[in-house]
């Protein structure tokens, strides 16, 4: 393998500095000018989303009949929709419903996914086959199919448990705020998200308990849930955070398809799935109310599968070459 | 690896069984009580409870469950709340038969185009044709096909005029160009980077280099030492997308008024036709996973590397 630099011959002029594997992997993504600039666009829409409130030029629902589906101008840059309301502001308050989903959607993949991938892969036997058996059962349906009865089976569920909560906290009306909605598809593109992730961490468990190090730890006594989240976890943030990264694109991307078949976010609340579903049947004569829309979903996806590709490169380097 | 297969096919059944009560499960105490949907909210209790008794909805769930199981297998799906008097099995084998032509079509159109484009990727890699094929690859996966499409309908319908906006009149007909397009960009773009990627990977095999010390011919080594080893991965690739394309079709075959089954399931879904729901997850859920296992035995078949324990 490696030479020694006595056997090499070559001497260093200084000592090189400590590298931290994240300072490393940071440099290598900062290197990456596409998945740089993927991190810098999608710091951007974020941003937008969660100052529209303050930085939309108009409100999101108002609708104004005098004024529909009007081409971009001073005062409406993106021009209006079919309701007169302004698509700038529409696209902006969407990006808040996007980045909401996706985080909730991710977070709770995420949690689920590596508690039930790491005990899975730490622990075996049966465990270990209750937890694939079960992931297994949720992959014999195709995503897309899955996603779209859940949606539709869970709603009445949950506005049945949203007007309980109405009764009991005093605020009538909850259930008609979009909350639903929201609740859908967190629940449904959740449960779709977590079984994927799970597999993925016990793949990784599986290869990093047969190490030295976890064998290490556990002769010192340390206990299972210690190694898990202090030695095999920390292991694993590479392939993590790509994971994160992709799985943010695959969310916004699951939210835009549900609420364009229209068992997601339903109108006037802003998501951008919605707003190309309402102004498809106007694709010949208002083309931009579709692009606009369009566009945006697209780049934002693509930014997230550019900067996954870039962690990939950043975080398992040795997973670079030819790929 | 006869056993493996012996092992794969028994857990088909628990599989199948648990997909029907998931699916019997999500029916029945999901959106709210079929019957009441049926006779409408107002109607007499003496009638919804004969009905219920009719349907057998007043028994255990065991019960309805082992029936539902039992009237499945004779491909009883239960009658239609909408469409009366047809039976459930005709009307969703109508459709998904529709949809595996428009998604055979499409898969035809990805081999075709996919795997040339994977090939003169990796031969030409590092070069500008490279760079174009990854990038047309990693557009082609990322972008949803509700972008896709009005972007194509607006250059070659309302631009160009050479192509009709939508519309189903069987493989035959130009209509199903652009459906077939927008489906099988998304494969085309999975296969040409499977390729790609499997190509650049068996040129750095030591097989490979012996072929050419061997003498061989360039147009030799290529089909038989590099084509038949890279290629296949992509058969996995191409089987699962074949087990997911029908299913997958719902955005094209709603845009561009394909009367298959995923307009038919969503059409279902938002009149709370229950035994339709449930028959279509069923056969669609049924396909998928014949479709997966078909794979990865033919999988076995094909690399003899593999061997499941």
């Amino acid at each position: 393998m490696l030479k020694t630099n006595e056997e090499t011959g070559i001497t260093f002029e200084k000592e090189s500095q400590p590298h931290s594997p994240w300072r490393d992997a940071w440099r290598r993504l900062a290197r990456n000018r596409v998945a740089l600039a993927s991190l810098i666009f999608l710091a951007v829409v974020l941003l937008v989303g969660i100052l529209a409130p303050w930085i939309a030029p108009y409100s999101y629902s108002t609708q104004n009949l005098s004024i529909t589906q009007q081409a971009p101008s001073g005062a409406h840059w993106l021009g209006t929709d079919s309701f007169g309301r302004d698509l700038l502001s529409r696209i902006m308050w969407g990006s808040r419903t996007a980045f909401l989903v996706a985080t909730v959607v991710v977070s709770v993949s995420f949690f689920l996914g590596i508690f039930f991938g790491a005990i899975a892969g730490y622990y075996g036997r049966w465990v270990d086959t209750a937890i694939m058996r079960f992931s297994d059962f949720l992959f014999a349906f195709p995503g897309l199919l899955l996603a779209i009865l859940l949606a539709a089976t869970l709603r009445p569920s949950i506005v049945e448990w949203t007007r309980q909560i109405e009764g009991s906290i005093g605020m009538p009306g909850l259930s008609r705020t979009g909350l639903v909605d929201y609740l859908v598809v967190f629940l449904a593109l959740s449960t779709l998200g977590w079984a994927g992730l799970a597999r993925l961490v016990r793949g990784q468990v599986l290869s990093l308990k047969e190490k030295d190090f976890v064998e290490a730890a556990r002769a010192l006594g340390a206990s299972p849930l210690r190694i898990i989240w202090r030695h095999i976890l920390p292991n694993t943030i590479g392939v993590l955070l790509v994971a994160v990264s992709m799985g943010m694109g695959g969310a916004i991307g699951g939210e835009s398809v549900l609420s364009f078949v229209g068992l997601g976010i339903k109108p006037p609340n802003p998501s951008w799935g919605a707003m190309i579903n309402e102004e498809y049947g106007f694709w010949r004569t208002h083309a931009h109310l579709v692009f606009v829309p369009g566009g945006v979903v697209a780049l934002v996806i693509f930014a997230f599968n550019f900067l996954g590709d870039g962690l990939n490169d950043a975080f398992n380097p040795r997973a670079e070459e030819g790929v | 690896m006869s056993a493996y297969i012996v092992r794969r096919l028994l857990w088909m059944p628990p599989i199948l069984l648990a997909v029907a009560f998931i699916t019997l499960v999500l029916g029945l105490y999901g959106p709210g009580d079929p019957v009441q949907v049926l006779l409408g909210q107002h109607s007499n209790p003496d009638v919804i409870a004969r009905v219920r008794a009719l349907w057998g909805l007043d028994q255990p769930f065991y019960v309805q469950y082992g029936k539902y199981i039992w009237n499945v297998l004779h491909l009883d799906f239960g009658e239609s709340f909408r469409f009366r008097g047809q039976p459930i099995a005709d009307l969703v084998f109508g459709k998904i038969w529709i949809s595996m032509q428009l998604a055979t079509v499409a898969m035809v159109l990805s081999l075709v185009v996919g795997i040339p484009i994977g090939i003169l990727a990796a031969f030409k890699r590092a070069t500008w044709i490279d760079n174009v094929a990854i990038g047309f690859t990693l557009l082609g996966i990322s972008t949803p096909t509700f972008v896709m499409a009005p972007i194509f309908q607006w250059v070659l319908v309302r631009q160009l005029h050479v192509l009709p906006t939508s519309g189903w009149e069987g493989i035959w007909s130009v209509k199903i160009i652009m459906p077939a397009i927008i489906l099988g960009i998304g494969p085309i773009a999975a296969i040409a980077r499977q390729t790609r990627v499997n190509i650049i990977e068996v040129l750095g095999q030591e097989y490979v280099r012996v072929a050419h010390a061997k003498g061989l011919t360039q147009r030799i080594i290529v089909l038989r030492h590099i084509l038949k080893n890279a290629m296949i991965p992509v058969f996995t690739l191409v089987g699962f997308m074949v087990a997911d394309l029908p299913a997958g079709a719902l955005i094209t075959e709603l845009i561009f008024g394909v009367p298959g089954i995923g307009p038919f399931a969503l059409d279902a879904i938002f009149s709370r036709d229950y035994p339709v729901i449930m028959a279509t997850t069923l056969v669609v859920a049924f396909s998928y996973v014949v479709v997966n296992l078909l794979v990865d035995i033919a999988y076995t078949f094909l690399d003899p590397r593999i061997r499941y324990a």
